[in-house]
């Protein structure tokens, strides 16, 4: 596979409402991307955003309304296509009466295995999503956390080239978190392609290679963690102290803010050289300066809130 | 079958007849609510807990998975079907001490019994392919209700609901199911041979009335988003 893992093109959801069905509500508009072979992708947005439709329109699970997506160079209308990828759906959910180890061999009865080699998949996934001493308990009795494990597992179990997680964190504890984290990374170091969506933005940022953030069902930018962000104005950070205390004089000093015996305050980059002569001038010691790296949230909550700005607009102009 | 057995010790003379006319349809009427209630519930159990998400995600077609419901649960109610027709005949044995050639026929009833719960069952997927378990139900009850009536359906006189409406009722009769001709229990309970060429007709209609219903909840399902 020398291909993008998945191609996206002008995928748009609308679902019909009211009397009739004759309203749309638009779930996903025009989302055009692709996601390359071996890469992690992190795809973004608040709830209700469109992250999960995009899934379940990948997993052929929901039917677009225009355009198309291929997975691994094949439509996804094409079932056979599944044998090389592993899905995990938002908050999963399975058979109640069934253990895990059950679960887990039904699903692997899917995919033409040995019983002997099901068999040791099953005790090895267990194992590696932490389910080993509870995997002979049904999983009525399991926690969120233990069923998103569950999920997980059953996602990777067939040993996939494309796996697609939705929210792989959401119910998890800290430990949960850091193990989901450990897997997405053995993965990629497979060469797997690994396609998650998620509001937890570190994690975003510390696993994936890019990133897509999608709000109000419209992708809003796509690209690097690092590269996305700095679409915004840079900023510097000083960080200063004021030796003779009180004997200062600056309007600066009013804008720093200040933490213990130090200050700190953010300029933007080009007047930079200018706030430093100030400050100097004004009897303070410079003791750092550094580029503000702006954050993913900084970064995502701008557009959640640009999105929120332009839809009270449309409710208040009717447009 | 106790209650058969109690009920053909105070019938005198016709014991054969009591047990074998309660034994039957209690097992019709058993496996009937089966077929219904569990029916429903295969599908839209899977889609409403959506455990069906993971599973499409497997290289499953959608009307595969239909027809693995399908036969699950007709197998299911042959075993269970077995197991009641198992009390019948002990209850049988217990009156006649002996089984005959005759008694071949409540085998055959029993058959036709299965044939229909397969059409019910279909229905009830087709049903809940579409629309809430609970109108799945009703519509399964009234396809059953409507379907043991096909030939009053067919005879309604013209002169008494009106041209128009025996009509549409002798169009309506050809398209329900004809639960009539599986119900064999007054010959079967008379020891009466029944036909083969009924048994081959009943066989061949069931197959392919399960065949057309399954196409259609396939055709619908296939375009059914899970939202």
């Amino acid at each position: 596979m020398t291909g993008p893992a998945i191609e996206i093109d002008n995928l748009t959801k609308e679902y019909p409402y009211g009397f009739l069905n004759l309203k749309k509500k638009t779930s996903l508009e025009g989302l055009t991307m692709q996601v390359e072979t071996g890469e992690v992708f992190g795809f973004l947005g608040p709830n209700g955003a469109g992250k999960s439709t995009t899934i379940k329109l990948l997993m052929n699970l929901i039917f677009p309304t225009r355009g198309h997506a291929r997975l691994l160079g094949k439509p996804t209308s094409d079932v056979q296509m599944h044998r090389d990828i592993g899905y995990l759906p938002e908050q999963p959910y399975f058979y109640d009466y069934l253990t895990a180890a059950e679960v887990l061999d039904y699903f692997a009865k899917f995919f033409d295995l040995a019983p002997a080699d099901r068999k040791a998949r099953v005790q090895n996934m267990l194992k590696k999503v932490g389910l080993e001493t509870a995997g002979k308990i049904q999983l009525r009795k399991y926690s969120k956390g233990m069923l998103q494990r569950v999920g997980l597992a059953q996602a990777i179990l067939h040993d996939p080239q494309l796996v697609i997680l939705d929210e792989p964190m959401s119910g998890l504890d800290p430990v949960g978190r850091r193990e989901v984290r450990d897997i997405i990374l053995e993965l990629k170091n497979a060469g797997k392609t690994i396609l998650f969506s998620t509001h937890i933005l570190p994690d975003a940022e510390m696993l994936c290679d890019r990133v897509g953030v999608i709000v109000g069902g419209k992708l809003q930018g796509i690209g690097a963690p690092g590269e996305i962000v700095g679409i915004k104005a840079q900023e510097m950070e000083i960080l200063f102290a004021l030796p003779s205390l009180g004997q200062n004089s600056s309007p600066l000093l009013d804008k720093a803010t200040r933490t213990g015996d130090r200050y700190h305050l953010q300029v933007p980059e080009q007047d930079l050289y200018a706030a430093l002569d100030q400050l100097r001038n004004a009897g303070a010691k410079i003791l750092s300066v550094a580029q503000v790296k702006p954050s993913l949230e900084e970064y995502f909550m701008h557009l959640v809130a640009a999105d929120r700005a332009q839809a009270a607009a449309v409710e208040v102009t009717g447009k | 079958m106790g209650a058969a057995v109690l009920v053909g010790q105070i019938s005198i003379g016709i014991e054969e007849i009591v047990i074998v006319s309660l034994g039957l349809s209690a097992i019709s009427f058993i496996g009937l609510l089966m077929a219904v209630f569990i029916g429903v519930g295969l599908v839209s159990k899977e889609m409403d807990k959506r455990t069906i998400y993971a599973l499409l995600s497997k290289p499953v077609r959608r009307w595969e998975f239909l027809l693995g419901k399908f036969v699950g649960l007709v197998f299911t109610l042959a075993v269970n079907t077995v197991a009641m027709s198992a009390g019948l005949f002990l209850a049988l044995l217990y009156v006649k001490h002996t089984l005959e050639r005759s008694d071949a026929a409540v085998f055959v009833a029993i058959y036709f019994i299965l044939l229909k719960l397969a059409i019910v069952v279909a229905l009830a997927l087709l049903f809940s392919c579409s629309t809430t378990s609970l109108l799945s139900i009703l519509y399964c009850a009234g396809f059953y209700i409507a379907g043991s009536f096909v030939q009053e359906m067919r005879t309604l006189r013209s002169d008494l609901a009106g041209p128009v409406a025996a009509a549409i009722m002798r169009w309506l009769s050809y398209l329900l199911p004809n639960f009539e001709n599986f119900n064999v229990t007054g010959l079967a309970a008379h020891g009466t041979k029944i036909p083969t060429a009924l048994i081959l007709q009943n066989t061949l209609y069931a197959a392919l009335y399960c065949a057309v219903v399954l196409a259609a909840a396939a055709a619908i399902f296939s375009r059914r988003n899970f939202k």
